[in-house]
């Protein structure tokens, strides 16, 4: 078990989840089911290994593969593949899966590229609290993710619907109602998972720093990110911001998800910055 | 070598009055069918009649038997022959064959890839099945339309668009709400368009159907009939309230539903999705309201325009469905081909020599004590018992007499020794 094996078998993770988005683009341009078989098998593999080498670095290591950006990505992707399993399980929506087969492809392509920053071990960064926030943190980001996935895919069938000249994606794409379904859930998910992760964070910080916010950068921002979901929510079930304005909202929510996530700690520091350094 | 030959009528060459003279009910076919049986010129013969087409299909015992087959037309259905003799076409072997499978993959059809057709050929198989009027070479024949049809279906795109107004607006319901049998129906005008349009979403099972008329005594009638609610015209904005699918089909000459009244109604359904089929022409539905977020608005030219499109779409298809149609019907030739004598009995021949071959070369090669020449005559010896086992079935085959029916024993000599070319389905 070294370090050496665990980046092997992430870059045969990294492969598989691109070989599996190819399978999904098949699936897409050509709707035979066992493209999606395929590529949905794939993706699963994908997953397993990708867990299995995250599970090798600790070992090897003695702490989790969280501790720089190409890590924190990698965690992230997994988050994303897992809750991609869970909606898929639930909602059967085939499609959604050219969505996050590319996302983690994108993703994984960006953590092999970047060179790894040499991880200083901080006895800070363990511990029940600090775990339970990143987990947390982390799968909520990726059901917001993939609510954005599927507002996207509300956007091109309700064009098309819309418009009057249903084309490529008008028999691609379930229905208007299904979609949204779909995203509504995913962004409850989210946000939930979410809120319980921002409030282990406080947890964490009042644990480690004696003090539940510290106005660093990356809390104002997720802060405020909370808050446009929690809008986004309260919108739609007290004044019927349902559809098309939904899926606009989600897919906005995540562009502000991914700015809180590299942007704040690229740019503006603070002490989340080693996880993206 | 017996023919399979097919004369009709349909759609492209008779006017609808003569189609509906010449149609034959169940039990008409039924009657004509036995009475085809009796025949001793008719091998076997089995139609078809929808409202469509007429077609006879048969294998004749001697000759071609085609002005006999008119002439049964005419004296079955009792019109003239000089009536519909220049309406009929007259296929023969591959030409009837290629037909039969046109026909059942619904590439000649009025409206092509409509599905109904293949149920349709499937039931007048069954009645020639029931009344025995099919055999060998009909039953195998339309097996292997129903094989080609399906993939046909299954592998172009034939069937995939709506090509009728109404499909195309049920389509669309289908793309907008995920579970149609949730949502309820209004009706405004209860007219006969409007009663054309509700019966298709009736057998895609609708939860209500509420109906908004002038005349509020039609309203109830029309309601009556699909167990639905009627209300007066005037409530027809309260009204939109509960509904999510809006059928218009009015006489009047003003939008009958405004972007303002739509837009107070949405807010109180909480912006659940409404969809808005507007069929009458002058248009009943302000097409503003489309602009209206969660409202969609098609008219009668919008949902003509995804018709079009769709039929363009089919003749892409239909390139391809007709390729699949020109292989499965030369391997119905090869079929039939292989019924004659002597390449049964090549074939029978071959699967003996070679069971004998690889027999001897697997128990000689475990005996490694015999001499060449014994060799030599255990294989003579085998060779000999195989083409003794087989000469009688050959005899039999060779010489089956005048009246019995040799496709049938050439059929069940292959099937028998398992000789047919393999085949992928």
């Amino acid at each position: 078990m070294s370090l050496q094996t665990a980046d092997m078998v992430l870059q045969l993770t990294t492969v598989l989840y691109f070989i599996s988005m190819a399978g999904y683009l098949l699936f897409l341009f050509k709707q035979k089911s066992m493209y999606q078989k395929t590529a949905f098998r794939l993706i699963t593999t994908a997953i397993v290994f990708h867990f299995i080498s995250m599970m090798i670095y600790t070992i090897a290591t003695r702490h989790a593969p969280i501790q720089n950006l190409s890590q924190s990505l990698s965690a992230a992707a997994l988050a994303l593949g897992c809750m991609f399993l869970f909606f898929q399980y639930k909602f059967d929506l085939k499609i959604l899966g050219v969505f996050a087969s590319a996302l983690l492809s994108a993703i994984m392509l960006a953590v092999l590229m970047i060179p790894d920053a040499p991880v200083e071990s901080n006895a800070v960064f363990k511990g029940f609290w600090f775990y339970s926030h990143i987990i947390l943190v982390l799968t909520g980001e990726a059901a917001l993710g993939l609510a954005c996935g599927t507002g996207i895919l509300y956007l091109l069938q309700e064009k098309g619907i819309k418009t009057k000249s249903p084309g490529f994606f008008f028999k691609r794409l379930p229905s208007l109602d299904f979609l949204d379904n779909v995203g509504y859930t995913c962004l409850t998910t989210g946000f939930a998972l979410l809120t319980i992760g921002l409030v282990t964070g406080f947890i964490y910080a009042k644990i480690i720093w004696g003090t539940f916010w510290s106005w660093d950068p990356k809390e104002v921002f997720s802060a405020g990110t909370w808050l446009v979901y929690a809008a986004l929510l309260h919108l739609r079930l007290y004044s019927g911001w349902r559809g098309r304005k939904s899926a606009i909202m989600t897919i906005i929510g995540f562009f502000i998800i991914m700015f809180t996530f590299l942007g704040v700690n690229m740019l503006l520091g603070g002490h989340h910055q080693a996880f993206t350094k | 070598m017996s023919k399979i030959i097919l004369i009709g009528i349909n759609h492209k060459t008779a006017p609808v009055e003569l189609r509906e003279k010449l149609s034959f009910s169940d039990e008409e076919t039924l009657k004509a069918l036995e009475f085809l049986k009796q025949d001793e010129d008719i091998k076997e013969s089995l139609i078809f009649s929808t409202c469509n087409r007429t077609e006879v299909l048969y294998v004749p015992e001697t000759g071609e038997q085609i002005d006999k087959i008119i002439a049964f037309i005419s004296h079955h259905k009792k019109v003239d022959i000089s009536e519909f003799k220049n309406s009929l076409y007259i296929h023969k072997e591959d030409d009837a064959i290629r037909h039969l499978f046109r026909v059942a993959s619904s590439l000649d059809s009025m409206v092509v890839g409509e599905p109904q057709i293949l149920g349709q050929i499937k039931q007048a198989y069954r009645v020639a099945v029931e009344s025995k009027a099919s055999g060998v070479l009909l039953n195998r024949l339309m097996h292997k339309t129903f094989s080609i049809a399906k993939k046909v279906r299954k592998e172009t795109g034939i069937g995939d668009n709506a090509v009728s107004i109404s499909y195309a607006a049920i389509e669309l319901a289908n793309k907008i709400f995920s579970d149609l049998s949730q949502k309820s129906v209004m009706l405004l005008g209860a007219g006969e368009m409007a009663e054309l349009a509700v019966e298709h979403l009736i057998s895609n099972k609708v939860k209500d159907i509420v109906v908004a008329n002038r005349t509020f005594k039609n309203a109830v009638d029309l309601a009556q009939k699909f167990n639905g609610q009627a209300v007066k015209f005037e409530e027809r904005e309260d009204a939109l309230k509960d509904v999510d699918i809006i059928i218009s089909s009015t006489g009047a000459t003003d939008y009958v539903l405004t972007q303002n009244q739509v837009k107070r109604v949405m807010k109180k359904r909480r912006h659940h999705t409404l969809f808005f089929i507007d069929i009458a022409v002058p248009r009943d539905i302000d097409p503003k309201i489309n602009t209206i977020s969660n409202a969609y608005v098609y008219d009668i030219d919008d949902l003509k325009n995804i018709v079009e499109s769709n039929i363009e779409q089919r003749g892409k298809e239909t390139v391809k469905a007709e390729r699949f149609i020109e292989v499965a019907v030369l391997k119905f030739r090869k079929w039939l081909e292989s019924l004659a004598v002597v390449p049964t009995i090549k074939a029978l021949n071959d699967k003996m020599s070679s069971i004998v071959e690889i027999e001897c070369k697997k128990t000689l090669s475990n005996l490694n004590h015999f001499s060449q020449e014994d060799i030599e005559a255990i294989k003579r010896m085998t060779r000999a018992i195989a083409t003794r086992t087989i000469h009688d079935p050959i005899l039999f085959l060779r010489n089956t007499g005048d009246h019995r029916d040799d496709s049938l024993y050439l059929n069940v000599t292959r099937q028998l020794f398992n000789l047919d070319i393999p085949e992928e389905e």
